[in-house]
């Protein structure tokens, strides 16, 4: 497991293998928070840390965990991480962590976690399944940034609160879609962005 | 009448995939066609109905400020609340085992039919979220967080079969390539949800 190519494992979980929409992983937390930039980001942000953490931490324990109960395991690990990053969040940034609330706490079971220990940080290195995890992580924030950006733009005409749509649009007749701020939007924006990425990439389209 | 309230309210208003998105992950995976949709969410309406009470007598009893004042002065003062997501998922996990080897024994069938489902409910978001939630709410006693556990399994049950019955049906239509598959289900489930807005606002 030597010839590991570091930039494959880096740039992979980006575009081409991309959690959300290729493996379809983590869907779970990646919606509710997606109504403004600023909870998207951090959201992003816990995600790519527990996922980085934990594949680090599992795969140094790769070799000790029983295979029986490995997975019982590997959620200890998560939480301990996912309560740091709760912790932090609610000593350092009370009002994100309130809007976010459970959400937090949900990243234990955020597939994208378990599913990066499961599939790479058992059978590899620390190192590189602290990259992979990285990367994941990186994926998974990047479709929520793309997803909160249109969603906060059409639905409320701000980026991370602050005003972009002039206010001589709206003297003009232009309204907000207050549609697309209801959770349903999401999954059709995240099918748009699914459709999108499968225009371009031919071999992911399934018969 | 409040109890019945709670119960319909979690399942139309509160629906764990339409408001909340909790357990999307498996929803999109087995929902390919109706039986082994209904076998998962059997399941998870089962687990959600034993684990969450257990969580709310421990979130009741040991783990909220103050819990701890049972056994003594000494330890009225003892907040253990930031152990709690540890504490549920080990509960959750343990549960899920037990359901497991307990299914495996008395009804093979069933277990034959549920197969990987049943472990894999142990990282369903559905199942923490719950008990989550139920932390998050404060309910005055165990039987409220048990209708809100039936309530919430149901929901999530009936969300689950509806769309599985309907990609049944959308495997004889003719989609856009890229759309195959993943995105026509995004896009689905997107729908459904809009139509589930309609019970909001209902009061009983």
């Amino acid at each position: 497991m030597s010839d590991i190519n570091f930039k494959d494992v880096l740039l992979k979980p980006i575009f081409k293998g991309n959690p959300v929409t290729v493996l379809v992983l983590g869907i779970c937390s990646s919606l509710a928070v997606t109504v403004q930039m600023k909870g998207a980001c951090v959201m992003a942000l816990s995600v790519i840390v527990v996922t980085g953490l934990s594949s680090f931490v599992a795969s140094i324990l790769r070799n000790t965990i029983p295979n029986r109960i490995r997975i019982i395991v590997q959620l200890v690990v998560v939480s301990l991480m996912v309560i740091l990053v709760d912790q932090f969040l609610k000593a350092y940034a009370y009002s994100v962590s309130k809007t976010l609330s459970v959400y937090v706490g949900l990243i234990i079971t955020n597939c994208i976690v378990m599913g990066r220990i499961e599939a790479f940080a058992l059978g590899n290195k620390p190192i590189p399944s602290l990259l992979d995890g990285l990367a994941n992580g990186a994926g998974y924030g990047l479709i929520l940034v793309v997803v909160a950006f249109f969603r906060e733009i059409l639905g409320s005409g701000t980026l991370f609160g602050m005003r972009i749509i002039p206010e001589s649009f709206y003297a003009a007749g232009y309204m907000d879609n207050g549609l697309i701020i209801l959770p349903p939007m999401a999954l059709i924006l995240l099918g748009i962005i699914v459709w999108i990425q499968r225009s371009i990439q031919k071999d992911l389209q399934e018969k | 009448m409040e109890y019945i309230s709670l119960f319909v309210k979690s399942i139309f208003v509160d629906n764990m995939i339409f408001a909340y998105f909790l357990g999307m992950c498996s929803y999109l995976a087995v929902s390919k066609n109706v039986k082994t949709a209904t076998g998962l969410g059997v399941a998870v309406v089962f687990v959600l109905l034993v684990t969450l009470p257990i969580n709310y007598l421990l979130n009741e009893y040991v783990l909220k400020a103050g819990a701890l004042s049972w056994m003594g002065e000494k330890f009225a003062s003892i907040d253990l609340s930031f152990l709690s997501f540890i504490v549920f998922i080990a509960v959750v996990a343990a549960i899920t085992q037990i359901v497991e080897m307990v299914v495996e024994k008395f009804a093979p069938t069933l277990y034959s039919q549920l197969g990987i489902f049943l472990p894999l409910i142990a990282v369903n978001c559905a199942i923490l979220g719950g008990s989550l939630f139920m932390q998050e709410r404060d309910f005055v006693n165990v039987g409220e967080a048990t209708v809100y556990a039936l309530g919430s399994g149901l929901g999530w049950f009936l969300a689950i079969v509806t769309l599985a019955a309907i990609r049944e049906k959308l495997s004889y239509s003719n989609v856009p390539a890229p759309l195959r598959g993943l995105g026509i289900t995004f896009i689905t489930v997107g729908l459904m949800a809009i139509s589930f807005m309609t019970f909001m606002g209902i009061q009983l």
